[in-house]
């Protein structure tokens, strides 16, 4: 599935400046994956030790937090848009 | 003087410069101000304290500023009220409320950390300041950047309280009503902050703002005879305000400033339907399960705190907890606190109430220590979740039979008020 890929201003260096991306994917897991063969070093920052997306990374497909679907299991399709957003403060 | 030295990741504990930055570019953590306590330590004394402004500026040695402030001269210092009546009918022996709902301008602690951030924003060269917000923090922003000189473009769900709407509007900012909830306004204001050179408080701003919270705390211990109080509960949105209550007790602590040892315990206040925080820590789970929020404490519906983690850790490490109250329990709350102490709260402020007196009755809080109720924000901003709830005048014709009749010959009861 070709999916777009809005990167957050802190991992642009890691992608040429580009803030978005178009990446092949089935879904979230394997979406971190690809990512990671295009632009290495980005895997490290958006999952920890474990694989785990961390705590502080907030991903959206088509404007919903994954942690609402099925989180890294979240299967893609065409011309899905995903968002990697940081987590952020206020009130 | 200044003694801001940098900012630095709360997760990994790399270190950034002062600028507008506000998330590490390694792990995602967000950033924290980190400062030279030490020489802080050479010039910070209860004395000094007292000798500066009645405003949140008294504690300026520990805010996040090169130079002087330029925003908020007023806000802060508000009265921390000792709530005898309100005491009785918790039956607790010592009780406080620390009354936020009269900070100037705008009547709510955000005009704390607005002061702040403002002030940073003009010395990093911003003329044009943002904010996403659930109302109070809309409004802070639209007055203070009005009186600071700011260009403004403010974010809010679409469903805020009319008076919360009003009280931006007035102050003539770009205010603009995103339909979506609080969480999606966030993150459309994240990809927005990507792409305009603005100060946005809550975004590249926030390590700076969130400083501003901590004020709140200082002056508690400061009112109280320079003592932390034994316990406190504080309302939870993103839960930056509890951590920066506990790290203003410990900044006190650290210095010597304080006349007893710390342990005040810290509780955190959420409504049912939007509880990610409380409900985590009365399940003692590692993960804060981010929820859609419904409630009618606007102010606190944030369903992906950005920083539950570090209330939780909070909440735990000084050894409190939590509650959760319903709406109706919300406005049972406003209503006492109101009939009992002479002050209107807005949700929020029912919410902290209401657990207060859930946490006395579930003997978490005990009954005689001291303890400190952290109110918010002002009533007449959220008048709709209340309005059904308390009543209609008496209506009478424009003489003393009318009177005597409808009013001295009622069923009514006049609520006792002794103090």
């Amino acid at each position: 599935m070709s999916v777009k890929v809005r990167i957050p201003t802190p991992l642009q260096k890691l992608t040429s400046q580009k803030a978005e991306v178009e990446v092949q994917a089935k879904d979230i897991r394997d979406l971190v994956g690809q990512l990671e063969k295009q632009y290495p070093g980005i895997k490290d920052r958006i999952c920890d030790e474990n694989g785990k997306i961390r705590r502080f990374v907030n991903v959206y497909l088509n404007e919903e937090d994954i942690r609402f679907l099925k989180k890294e299991e979240t299967s893609l399709k065409d011309g899905d848009e995903i968002s990697i957003v940081p987590a952020i403060a206020g009130g | 003087m200044s003694f801001l030295k940098s900012l630095r990741c709360r997760e990994c504990g790399r270190e950034y410069p002062k600028q507008a930055l506000y998330v590490c570019e390694y792990c995602f953590g967000s950033l924290e101000v980190n400062y030279d306590y030490d020489a802080i330590q050479k010039v910070i004394s209860r004395e000094s304290i007292a000798k500066g402004p009645k405003s949140l500026w008294r504690y300026r040695d520990l805010l996040p500023l090169e130079g002087n402030p330029s925003a908020g001269f007023y806000s802060g210092f508000t009265p921390l009220v000792k709530a005898d009546i309100l005491a009785k009918e918790l039956d607790v022996k010592e009780l406080y409320v620390k009354d936020d709902s009269v900070c100037h301008p705008t009547w709510s602690f955000k005009d704390r950390v607005v002061a702040v951030a403002l002030s940073r924003a003009r010395e990093l060269g911003f003329d044009t300041v943002a904010c996403a917000s659930t109302g109070n923090l809309a409004n802070s922003v639209s007055a203070n950047a009005a009186w600071a000189g700011f260009k403004r473009y403010i974010f809010i769900p679409h469903n805020l309280e009319k008076a919360k709407i009003v009280a931006s509007l007035v102050y003539a900012p770009q205010l603009v009503a995103v339909n979506g909830n609080y969480d999606e306004v966030n993150r459309l204001c994240s990809e927005i902050a990507a792409k305009y050179k603005w100060g946005f408080v809550n975004i590249n701003l926030r390590a700076y703002y969130a400083e501003g919270s901590k004020t709140l705390g200082f002056e508690i211990a400061e009112q109280l005879g320079w003592r932390a109080p034994d316990h406190l509960v504080a309302p939870a949105a993103s839960g930056s305000l509890i951590t920066k209550i506990w790290k203003a007790f410990k900044e006190f602590d650290k210095l010597g400033l304080l006349e007893n040892k710390l342990k005040t315990k810290i509780y955190c206040a959420q409504p049912q339907g939007s509880s990610p925080i409380a409900t985590a820590i009365l399940e003692k789970a590692d993960v804060i399960k981010p929820v859609k929020p419904q409630t009618i404490a606007k102010s606190l519906a944030i369903g992906n705190p950005a920083d539950g983690y570090y209330a939780k850790d909070v909440i735990q490490d000084s050894g409190g907890s939590a509650a959760i109250v319903s709406d109706d329990e919300i406005r049972d709350g406003i209503k006492l606190l109101a009939r009992t102490e002479g002050i209107f709260t807005e949700t929020a402020g029912g919410v902290t109430v209401a657990a207060a007196k859930k946490l006395i009755n579930q003997g978490l809080i005990p009954r005689n220590e001291s303890l400190v109720l952290a109110i918010t924000g002002n009533g007449l901003k959220t008048q709709e979740a209340i309005q059904e709830a308390v009543g209609a005048p008496y209506q009478i014709e424009p003489n003393l039979d009318s009177f005597e009749k409808t009013v001295m010959g009622s069923e009514k009861k006049h609520p006792e008020t002794v103090r």
